[in-house]
């Protein structure tokens, strides 16, 4: 039946090459946990993405419930952690998930440097990596305020307050961030939702398929 | 003398020329949509009145209590809160009760041991009555202060703005 079925579409539009470039290729020995049990430092940036996929679709459904509004964001958090079967899982997931995603992003960064794997020629893959730091970071900062409770308030004026302390241009940024200038409200949670749910995750799709890309034309560095 | 301009030029200047003028069209406006908030008018200094006598407020700071209409782009409320004030001499001194270390609240005499000074109690931030930080606790400047006016013999608290006594 399914093999049926890909010969109808391997007919077609010959997709054995595609799924081969994707998934069909050597694992050099030096990072096989296999071999040498060590090379589990391998794994964390397969892990970081993996923790990156959890965080999209806990992501995706919770917004089946969230309002980004600052009457209701608290109580429709309250209501999809407390009444909706299986809440607090899916919002554990991402609350614990967000954590864990900073957490393994920083070990694949300690990795990738104590290898030396961002030497020439994959110094373009480092940039981006430290680009994807950024992005990952963000994503973070901004998802914190949105249940809109006492700790996600303070947190977010703490972190206004370090990008106001950008010199000559933090007002602005603080500003842009905040969607006013001095108060931290109606407009800044839809503005962290907006940057939250669409602008960083759009940065954070194109420069994982860099990355990737990259990887895959380089190849892994090799070993020590 | 004349330059002449090939056809292959021509569709290439009309070409992007146009691509420019409809990238321009998508973006120009998304752009300001969203800096928007930059450029929108600054909350109009009007000085609120407070319940407190002017001459109910002696060199002892007292927490004035007073709620004002905010206006939050489209969400409209009224906000309380409050300000520390004393009198200095003929000078009547109102200081903004955040804290400029992480923005908790701080109290005046809140420290038992240090009974005139302004105490944060989040992280140990002290201030003296003029409002100037400490040197060795975390708050990395002054309370900010309020403009005061009289108001029918009573308080009125105006903008805040940076500690005017402590330079």
């Amino acid at each position: 039946m399914f093999n049926k079925i890909y010969d109808w579409i391997d007919d077609r539009i010959d997709i054995n090459p595609i799924w081969r470039d994707i998934a069909d290729h050597e694992v050099p020995e030096h990072v096989n946990p296999g071999y040498h049990f060590s090379a589990f430092v391998y794994c964390f940036g397969g892990l970081t993405f993996f923790l990156v996929v959890i965080q999209i679709l806990s992501g995706m459904f919770l917004t089946m419930y969230y309002v980004p509004d600052i009457v209701n964001a608290w109580h429709s958090v309250y209501y999809l952690q407390n009444d909706v079967a299986a809440g607090m899982i899916v919002r554990g997931m991402h609350h614990w998930g967000a954590s864990l995603t900073v957490v393994m992003m920083f070990l694949h960064t300690l990795r990738v440097f104590f290898t030396g794997a961002y030497k020439a020629p994959r110094e373009l893959n480092w940039v981006v990596g430290v680009l994807l730091f950024a992005v990952i970071l963000g994503l973070a900062f901004t998802g914190y305020l949105l249940p809109w409770d006492m700790k996600a308030l303070f947190a977010t004026r703490v972190g206004l307050d370090i990008a106001e302390s950008v010199p000559f241009v933090g007002e602005w940024i603080k500003t842009l961030l905040a969607g006013d200038a001095t108060i931290i409200g109606a407009q800044t949670l839809t503005r962290f939702f907006a940057i939250h749910v669409f602008f960083l995750p759009a940065a954070l799709f194109i420069l994982l398929a860099l990355h990737f890309i990259m990887i895959r034309k380089q190849g892994i560095s090799g070993p020590l | 003398m004349t330059q002449r301009v090939t056809r292959r030029q021509f569709l290439n200047y009309a070409l992007m020329g146009t691509g420019s003028f409809m990238v321009a069209g998508i973006t120009l406006p998304m752009a300001r949509f969203a800096i928007d908030p930059l450029f929108a008018a600054g909350a109009d200094g009007d000085f609120i009145q407070t319940s407190i006598r002017m001459d109910e407020i002696t060199d002892e700071p007292v927490k004035v209590d007073f709620t004002f209409e905010q206006k939050d782009g489209w969400y409209e409320s009224e906000v309380s809160d409050f300000a520390w004030v004393y009198r200095d001499g003929d000078n009547i001194i109102a200081f903004s009760p955040v804290c400029k270390h992480l923005g908790c609240t701080v109290t005046w005499g809140g420290d038992t041991s240090n009974p005139d000074m302004f105490f944060c109690p989040c992280h140990n931030g002290y201030y003296t009555k003029d409002g100037n930080n400490v040197p060795g606790t975390p708050p990395r400047g002054p309370l900010d202060q309020f403009e005061v006016a009289d108001s029918d013999g009573y308080l009125a608290l105006g903008a805040l703005g940076a500690n005017k006594l402590v330079g």
